[in-house]
């Protein structure tokens, strides 16, 4: 089976000499399809340089990342613009929605700039808006929104079309408690439907979202956790009924 | 858990059969405290016996038969203690915090491993409970109880947190690796368990 997401032995350092940094050091990580990961660590740990070159908004200073079995280094530009464009969603804490478009024309925007036609992108976008719970708001403006429905529409404009990978940083940062959980659960269904997923957050209730938690620490992946058992193990009955 | 209270809580809506108090009680707690209809009939008998319940049975008959109901007096005690705080003095001696306290004696021991290992324990805990709630949106005594306990593992997982930044910027002697020389960067001395999928 393909990972979604393969980095191998992935370094990045910035700056050179005395101020040389090294974000990240020979990291090695796979994310299947349809797995929810969640990168924990520290502020300045690198989890944010991991998911920009996740991504592909950053280049490695050494190693590989493949996209859906496909090495970024071994295609050009161009052709890593268009993958970025169809293959992977991003979803940011503080939303990053246009103030200027419409919920609707925001999450048409990855479709547009892909060349895909208006009315398709329309449709396409209606559905990522209906599964998100928020086609009531497809002609309201972000500032008519709330919080939690703004983060639902930077999630349907990040699932939008065909997207193989889900790449989202601290994505409940702006949210309360109860919001936050609602916008993982549907993180949780995006990933239950066959979409791989990456969040970085330095918050543990996130993190226990994740199928894995991987655990960052200047740079190098020091520990993940295991497969958890099922929830019956918590319940002092066997039996829910 | 206060069953008696709790019992008093579900007699102040109406008058009870012992049975139906029972599932009424797990239904209500997410299911997570289990509750043996011998433990509420017992608990019964000592609220009729204080005077904060009353049954409308002969007092002889068949004790599945009586229907119970809340007096005036199981009221205002049910009204106390929904008042009343729990004790929130924690316990002499928290485990975990005397676990790294006592690493941080013993030569050759990395202190960062120690807490690395409480830190993921505590969060596959999480993973379970969250998974717990993520199965069923809509029942919200469940979700209350899990979320009660994901934010006290969440306080552990940031006192871990807390202690990791703290025990870095003091560079105590103890804590560093037997052989390692005091100059030697934490990177360095502890080699990293690299994962590979």
């Amino acid at each position: 089976m393909t990972a979604a997401l393969e980095l191998r032995q992935v370094s990045k350092t910035y700056g050179s000499g005395a101020s040389e940094v090294h974000a990240l050091r020979q990291v090695d990580l796979a994310v299947e399809e349809g797995e929810l990961v969640a990168v924990m660590g520290p502020s300045g740990s690198g989890k944010t340089t991991l998911l920009t070159i996740a991504g592909s908004l950053e280049q490695p200073s050494t190693g590989d990342v493949l996209v859906d079995g496909v090495d970024l280094g071994d295609v050009a530009r161009s052709e890593q613009a268009k993958m970025r464009r169809r293959s992977i969603g991003y979803v940011f804490q503080d939303f990053n929605l246009l103030p200027g478009l419409t919920a609707l024309e925001n999450a048409m925007l990855p479709l547009e700039l892909d060349g895909v036609a208006a009315k398709a992108a329309r449709a396409g976008a209606q559905r990522a808006l209906e599964e998100l719970q928020v086609a009531d708001h497809a002609d309201r403006y972000p500032d008519e929104l709330s919080g939690g429905e703004r983060q639902r529409v930077a999630i349907a404009r990040a699932i939008v079309g065909q997207r193989k990978l889900l790449l989202a940083d601290e994505p409940t940062g702006a949210l309360d408690s109860v919001n936050g959980d609602a916008v993982m659960r549907l993180l949780r269904a995006a990933t239950d439907r066959g979409v791989a997923g990456v969040v970085v957050t330095h918050d543990a209730q996130l993190a226990s979202w994740a199928d894995r938690v991987v655990f960052i620490r200047d740079g190098r992946i020091v520990d993940q956790t295991l497969p958890p058992p099922g929830p019956e193990s918590l319940l002092a009955f066997g039996d829910r009924s | 858990m206060s069953v008696p209270h709790a019992i008093l809580a579900l007699l102040s809506e109406s008058p009870k059969y012992g049975q139906r108090l029972q599932s009424e009680f797990e239904a209500r707690t997410g299911r997570v405290w289990p509750l043996n209809v011998g433990q509420v009939y017992t608990t019964l008998q000592r609220l009729e016996r204080d005077g904060l319940v009353e049954s409308d049975g002969d007092g002889n008959g068949e004790r599945a038969r009586k229907q119970y109901r809340i007096a005036p007096a199981g009221r205002r005690e049910l009204d106390d203690w929904l008042r009343t705080p729990p004790d929130l003095v924690p316990p002499p001696r928290d485990e975990l915090v005397i676990k790294v306290l006592v690493a941080l004696q013993v030569p050759g021991t990395d202190v960062h491993e120690i807490l690395q290992v409480h830190r993921r324990h505590v969060i596959e805990v999480m993973q379970r409970y969250t998974k717990l709630k993520a199965a069923d949106a809509g029942d919200v005594p469940l979700a209350l109880v899990v979320d009660a306990e994901l934010f006290r593992l969440e306080a552990i997982v940031r006192w871990l947190d807390a202690a990791d930044v703290r025990l870095k910027q003091t560079d105590l002697p103890s804590r560093r690796p037997e052989s390692a020389p005091a100059t030697t960067t934490e990177a360095e001395a502890t080699p990293a368990t690299e994962v590979s999928q």
